[in-house]
């Protein structure tokens, strides 16, 4: 299996992404998806950056895929999207309209987590219009993935979510802004003081969720480390290692090892302190953790 | 002259169909009664003989029945979803609602004949989306997420007249309120295994738990704190984006406020912008509240056409008494947050 850095969900200062992607450079992933997916505010970056980037990915070795924006709601958004469709690079996209700017443009396309692809019939029509590898609803377990890859009749590569927090929900709202009584288009880019999010806790103080501006995530990590077999066995083809502002070239590492078949120590209690989960893998609720709790 | 919008009322049952048309419902969109649509639940929806009935009822009084078929197909069981959209065919449906974007397919080359509406659980919130539904399954309307401001609303519309895609565009007017883009959120499944885009169901009520200590009550989903109310304050359903949580240990509803949509406002504007039809929320609530809310906005949709429209107290008052948490919102469409 091919591991892959999955997109930045968070917003953090030109100079740490840019050291971060620097680092990445170097680290055993195959496959790098850039780009913004969470909100058209967010700008340390611009989309000639993010060229740059892949261009750097590609000569170091790895394949860069620019990942459009999961919520598309502004003339601007779909403009942005026909421009990085017409870079050359594979292209994810998470929203029909990206399908299309894709389709239209006659390139091969990541059909992304947010695209709902539920059952066999769907993945097809996905594949018929360009799609050559497809990242299952988050929510999908074993149980489910495994049953849509029997009903399929294409052939495409499946990429799973295997390490990070989830993101569970977008809105036209910002809830980063709203927490600091600011509205969306003034929100003075309070995410950038927040490189993990923020967190959510019941009124009992346990962590519940996580505020990622118009994102709303799990606040525990979802892992699939302890089912790399099972995944395997699935035929699953690579494994998607969600960036968060620490401990990534670690986890991507341990992760590395163990897909080359090495013994890899895994210092989850330092790594995500927040906690681990795995419900959704197990098709119960993404909020039980491996150790089979519930909420 | 712009034409008013449709207005389009739920029904979870044969009391409900028929007092929406009662009231002036233009349009009554149903579901069968299990997975496939996102009301699923005890005591709701249709039988086939159910629905024979409905068709009957809606046929002679000259208006449309639609049948919501938006949930997502579980994978190994597609031909529920099938057969869901065969007897919506043979029933005489005049549309189906629908997410999948494989059962629009299905449906598309099945019964070229029948009518396709895309869901709000399709999530299309640009132009390009809705084309594209078009110009591959022949989508007639599109249904567009709660979280569009009416500039933006106005936008897609204007860009699909310029592009000469016939799609009609219908928007919520009336009810709940999704804070999230609809087909995009899994918090809900998230905290209990189920939630609308396979199950259609929302913070399922067997999931919920009510404590009484003290005079406090709390409620619970799955075990997870959703809400605390004290001794004086009225208790709400725990729907999970509608709780009160601690955020930097501030405690406040950190994602949304219970409260309902209401457009009565910006009718005028709606209509002028080209809104084909007004969408009512609800069709698990109680004939009743189809009544007082098809009543109320069948009255506001026949003034608007006419100068000097206004919103009346009494529309206001109606809607008010049926209103979660008995407050109303503009939501997205006037975004005071933004």
């Amino acid at each position: 299996m091919k591991l892959t850095l999955g997109p930045m969900l968070y917003y953090w200062p030109r100079s740490q992404l840019l050291a971060f992607y620097e680092a990445a450079l170097e680290w055993p992933v195959d496959i790098v998806y850039l780009g913004e997916t969470v909100c058209a505010r967010r700008h340390e970056l611009r989309t000639a950056d993010w060229l740059a980037l892949a261009e750097r990915f590609r000569d170091a070795g790895k394949t860069p895929v620019l990942s459009s924006q999961a919520l598309l709601e502004s003339a601007s958004d779909s403009n942005l999207l026909g421009r990085l469709a017409a870079s050359g690079y594979l292209v994810e996209a998470n929203d029909l309209g990206a399908v299309k700017v894709a389709r239209d443009a006659g390139v091969g396309f990541v059909a992304g987590p947010h695209l709902n692809i539920y059952n066999g019939p769907m993945l097809d029509w996905m594949a018929a219009a360009g799609a050559v590898c497809w990242l299952p609803p988050l929510e999908l377990g074993h149980d489910a993935i495994a049953a849509v890859l029997a009903e399929k009749t294409c052939r495409i590569q499946t990429e799973v979510f295997a390490h990070g927090r989830l993101p569970l929900a977008f809105s036209a709202r910002c809830f980063t802004a709203r927490h600091y009584g600011l509205n969306k288009d003034e929100c003075e880019f309070k995410c950038m003081e927040h490189p993990d999010g923020l967190l959510m806790e019941t009124q009992e103080g346990k962590p519940f969720l996580r505020l990622n501006g118009i994102q709303t995530q799990s606040a525990a990590c979802h892992t699939l480390w302890h089912h790399l077999d099972e995944v395997r066995e699935l035929g699953v083809d690579s494994l998607r290692i969600s960036p968060q502002s620490q401990y990534t070239p670690e986890i991507v590492a341990a992760f590395a090892a163990r897909l080359a078949g090495n013994e890899a120590q895994a210092d989850w209690a330092t790594w995500n302190r927040e906690g681990l989960v795995d419900g959704y893998w197990r098709g119960t609720a993404g909020i039980a953790d491996p150790q089979g709790a519930e909420a | 002259m712009p034409v008013p919008p449709k207005l389009v009322c739920p029904a979870g049952s044969l009391p409900a169909l028929k007092s929406a048309v009662d009231h002036g419902a233009d349009a009554v969109y149903i579901g069968f009664r299990n997975a496939t649509n996102a009301r699923n639940f005890a005591g709701l929806n249709f039988s086939d003989a159910q629905i024979e009935e409905g068709r009957a009822y809606t046929r002679q009084r000259g208006r449309e029945l639609l049948v919501a078929i938006n949930t997502y197909a579980r994978a190994g069981e597609t031909a529920l979803w099938r057969r869901a959209v065969d007897r919506a065919a043979e029933l005489g449906a005049d549309a189906v609602i629908l997410a999948d974007l494989g059962l629009m397919d299905y449906a598309h080359r099945t019964h070229p004949q029948l009518r396709l509406h895309l869901s709000v659980q399709g999530s299309a919130t640009n132009a390009a989306a809705i084309t594209m539904a078009h110009e591959c399954f022949g989508v007639r309307r599109a249904v567009l997420p709660r979280v569009l401001t009416l500039p933006q609303v106005a936008h897609v519309i204007k860009v699909l007249a310029q592009d000469n895609v016939p799609v009609e565009i219908e928007v919520f007017g009336f009810g709940s309120l999704c804070v999230m883009a609809e087909g995009r959120c899994l918090l809900s499944s998230y905290a209990t295994g189920e939630a609308p885009n396979l199950h259609g169901v929302c913070s399922p009520a067997s999931f919920v738990r009510w404590e009484n200590q003290d005079g406090t009550t709390r409620a619970r989903l799955n075990g997870i704190l959703i809400d605390s109310f004290a001794p004086d304050e009225p208790a709400g359903y725990p729907t999970l984006c509608k709780g009160r949580f601690v955020v930097d240990g501030a405690t406040y509803y950190a994602l949304e406020e219970p409260t309902s949509l209401n457009t009565l406002a910006i009718l005028p504007e709606l209509m002028k912008v080209g809104v084909a039809a007004i969408k009512v929320e609800g069709r698990q609530r109680s004939p009743a509240y189809v009544s007082a809310v098809t009543g109320t906005l069948r009255a506001a949709l026949d003034a608007v056409a006419k100068p000097g429209y206004s919103v009346k107290s009494a529309w206001t008052h109606a809607l008010e008494r049926v209103s979660e948490g008995h407050q109303q919102t503009l939501g997205a469409y006037s975004r005071p947050w933004r």
